[in-house]
């Protein structure tokens, strides 16, 4: 090593005390010293480093973009301050897809868990051909969205759709799947259903199985029935992976786009925009008539910052379900 | 010491790895379509982009191919009009990925026309006089830049269900009708009072949509939604009233249509039901309806429209300014925008040509359509085509007419309400601004 000093200290340092110099750091100890600090972060920098590159970077070109006159061909125009936002915030459209996104992630997402849970249930119990089963429920999964909602599409047609020519078979006017709010609504969330129940009915199944057999023999000695275990013992064990469960179909629900849009023919969301999404909304915007990259980047950043809203919300009840369970434990400790 | 400089060594690698990684991943996205070009000129890929059925076989390819050396075709096919429009505002939007030649359709080619400079000035005074002049004029920027090459063009003629008219005891052969809805002078009141005969008989639909029926007395007014200045005049034009209140009259207070969107699953399930018996064919839309009617008879094409003649669509080629090979795609361009080669399309597809020689010729005069009822396709069409005026329009042409098609839909299919419907379509429309 070019810059080894060090030999002669070894046995004379104490000696030499007095008129010792400030002993000079050689490079290799700095390198040694950066290791040990530096070294950690650059292990981990790759995720951050993309991070950057694919979270970051287009979130803050994103506000960039939203304060300025931005054309899809175009490109960039003068600087409107705060101008896109207001236009967006005005216009009924708007309002309108934050609707029909809250309205179709509630309509699919709470039949989606109940469901979900009772099959996982039903799927947990000793089964024939238990594998069979529980793949069964995952095919729908392995449909791409587009190709389920075309079928769909067929199926809630208004005049030709085998689902209104069912409901008059039984006495029942047909529904106007493309024209109420409320039905195609309805419509949509069966699809998400169709794909993603048998998904989490896996996620369910599986933290059911992790539950202490011996809490289920306990009930049954205290002559618990089988829906008393459920909703005693099944349900609270299963807290966390709800909560995590819920959290993904949030995300998921708030960025619907593939069903809605491939629900009708202009892929507008429906001609009173019945069912355009908030997702819909940003691309019509980007894309459609006004090409208006400016307003879409809009609408983009206040998605973002109502689903951190609702991060937030999501986070404050988990912490308090946290809690909660921590202070009954402690009771019965106390006890 | 001698590991630790090994260990920054590895980890200065990594990091210049995923450096080098991440601008790999932009940096070669601008050259999709010369695969064959690092051997000088000699072979080039020329990338065609379509939409719907614009009739170019792979027979034609492979005969330019053999013509000249080194260029092979590939033709990128979109299913309509609407995905080739967002694909190719896309690929302008990002500067990269573009066909080398992209079909724009009328509708849509104004609000490009903006930008003239995404596209490469095709002028060539050798082609003077092969078009239309209005089908020319259509791609002709105020300055004079030609931006794309006409393909085909809309005259718009009647089609209609023989059979179904003839149970309802009313005029069914192609002259009948054409006699009973005014001849050379039909309005679409006699059209629309045709319709209450017919309704008023069988209780059933007379036409199909309220949006297409639309569509087709849009495309007579010169200027409809915008003047040539660019003010938009849709919301105060009476024109434009008039002809909303006469459509959703007839379709909503008469009960004519059968309330179908256009393209809606509805609409192509009703040609299989005999949900309606009459709709407005332009050229193109012959292969379509034959296409629904698979098992279907009675279909025939009466030689009248009213309200004088009318066209609906048609496209253009147009070579955008990304392309690396602009004056190979502009030849290939011309090239099958050749009456010769229209004509074989318009065999291939019905796609019915916008080019004066071929108007003209023996082989488009005398075609039949078999499934018309041997109808004499050809000479009908090149009736109707005759005396087209073309309206103007725009760059907020499509958006206008967007926010009409959604407020007659809701009238229409939904059960809306005609003055409120109008009103939002009023409100759209000063959003545009």
């Amino acid at each position: 090593m070019a810059t080894s000093t060090s030999s002669p200290q070894l046995d004379s340092g104490p000696q030499h005390d007095p008129e010792r110099v400030p002993r000079r750091v050689g490079f290799s100890q700095t390198l040694g010293r950066w290791d040990v600090k530096v070294s950690p972060y650059l292990y981990i920098s790759p995720f951050f480093l993309l991070f950057a590159l694919t979270g970051l970077f287009p979130l803050v070109y994103t506000a960039y973009v939203s304060v300025h006159d931005w054309n899809l061909i175009g490109g960039k125009g003068a600087f409107v301050g705060l101008e896109n936002y207001v236009f967006v915030v005005q216009e009924p459209n708007f309002w309108k897809s934050l609707r029909n996104t809250f309205s179709i992630f509630f309509i699919s997402t709470v039949p989606q868990l109940v469901i979900a849970i009772v099959l996982a249930a039903v799927l947990d119990a000793n089964l024939r051909a238990r594998t069979f089963w529980r793949m069964g429920v995952l095919l729908p999964y392995v449909v791409a969205p587009v190709a389920v909602s075309l079928i769909f599409g067929k199926l809630f047609a208004d005049k030709s759709g085998l689902i209104n020519t069912v409901l008059g078979n039984i006495g029942i006017d047909p529904i106007g799947w493309h024209s109420q709010v409320l039905a195609s609504h309805v419509a949509i969330s069966t699809m998400v259903d169709f794909r993603w129940t048998g998904y989490n009915t896996l996620i369910l199944l599986a933290a059911m199985q992790a539950i202490p057999r011996d809490l289920y023999e306990a009930a049954v000695l205290d002559g618990a029935s089988r829906a008393r275990q459920f909703f005693s013992v099944t349900i609270p064990m299963l807290r966390p992976t709800l909560i995590f469960v819920v959290i993904t179909s949030t995300i998921g629900g708030l960025q619907i786009f593939d069903e809605p849009r491939m629900f009708d023919q202009t892929g507008q969301g429906g001609p009173s925009r019945q069912w355009m999404t908030a997702t819909m909304y940003i691309y019509e915007l980007g894309w459609g008539n006004q090409k208006s990259f400016g307003r879409a980047s809009a609408v983009a950043w206040i998605l973002f910052l109502i689903i951190i809203t609702i991060g937030l919300i999501n986070f404050s009840i988990t912490r308090r379900i946290a809690s909660d369970n921590a202070t009954t434990k402690r009771k019965k400790v106390s006890r | 010491m001698r590991k630790t400089t090994s260990k920054m060594w590895a980890a200065a690698a990594g990091v210049t790895g995923i450096a080098l990684l991440a601008t790999a991943c932009s940096g070669d996205s601008d050259t999709p379509s010369d695969e064959g070009s690092e051997g000088g000129s000699e072979n080039i890929t020329l990338t065609l982009a379509t939409f719907n059925e614009p009739g170019y076989t792979d027979e034609m390819f492979q005969a330019y191919e053999a013509e000249n050396p080194g260029i092979t075709i590939e033709n990128v096919k979109a299913a309509e009009s609407g995905d080739a429009r967002e694909s190719l505002n896309t690929h302008l939007a990002s500067g990269a990925g573009a066909a080398d030649i992209e079909m724009i359709e009328i509708d849509w080619l104004p609000e490009l026309m903006q930008y003239p400079d995404k596209f490469v000035d095709l002028t060539d005074p050798a082609l003077d006089g092969r078009w239309l002049d209005w089908k020319v004029a259509q791609a002709t920027t105020p300055d004079g830049v030609l931006l794309g090459y006409g393909t085909d063009i809309g005259p718009e003629a009647i089609a209609f269900r023989g059979d179904l008219l003839a149970a309802a005891g009313l005029p069914s052969t192609r002259e009948e009708v054409a006699e009973a809805l005014g001849g050379a002078d039909a309005t679409w009141e006699d059209y629309f009072a045709f319709g209450k005969q017919y309704t008023e008989k069988t209780g059933k639909p007379f036409f199909d949509s309220a949006g297409a029926t639309y569509q087709g007395m849009i495309n007579q007014v010169e200027n409809a939604y915008e003047e040539e200045d660019g003010t938009v005049i849709a919301a105060d034009n009476p024109e434009v009233k008039a002809i909303y209140d006469a459509v959703t009259t007839a379709s909503v207070t008469d009960n004519l249509s059968a309330h179908l969107g256009q393209w809606s699953d509805d609409w192509t399930a009703a040609f299989q039901t005999d949900g309606f018996a009459t709709m407005l064919a332009p050229g193109w839309m012959l292969g379509v309806i034959e296409g629904n009617s698979a098992g279907v008879t009675g279909w025939d094409i009466a030689d009248v429209f009213p309200g004088g003649a009318g066209n609906w669509g048609g496209s253009f080629l147009t070579v955008p300014a990304q392309s690396a090979h602009p004056d190979e795609a502009k030849k290939l361009a011309a090239w099958l925008t050749a009456p010769e080669q229209q004509i074989s399309a318009y065999k291939s597809k019905g796609t019915f040509p916008s080019q004066v020689e071929a108007l003209a010729s023996e082989e488009l005069l005398g075609s039949t359509n078999e499934f018309f009822n041997n109808a004499p396709a050809g000479e009908i069409l090149a009736n109707r085509a005759k005396g087209i005026v073309a309206p103007f329009k725009g760059p907020n042409y499509f958006a206008v007419n967007d926010a009409m098609q959604t407020a007659l839909t809701e009238v229409d299919v939904n059960g809306g309400d005609a003055a409120a419907q109008w009103d939002s379509f009023v409100s759209a429309v000063s959003a545009l601004g």
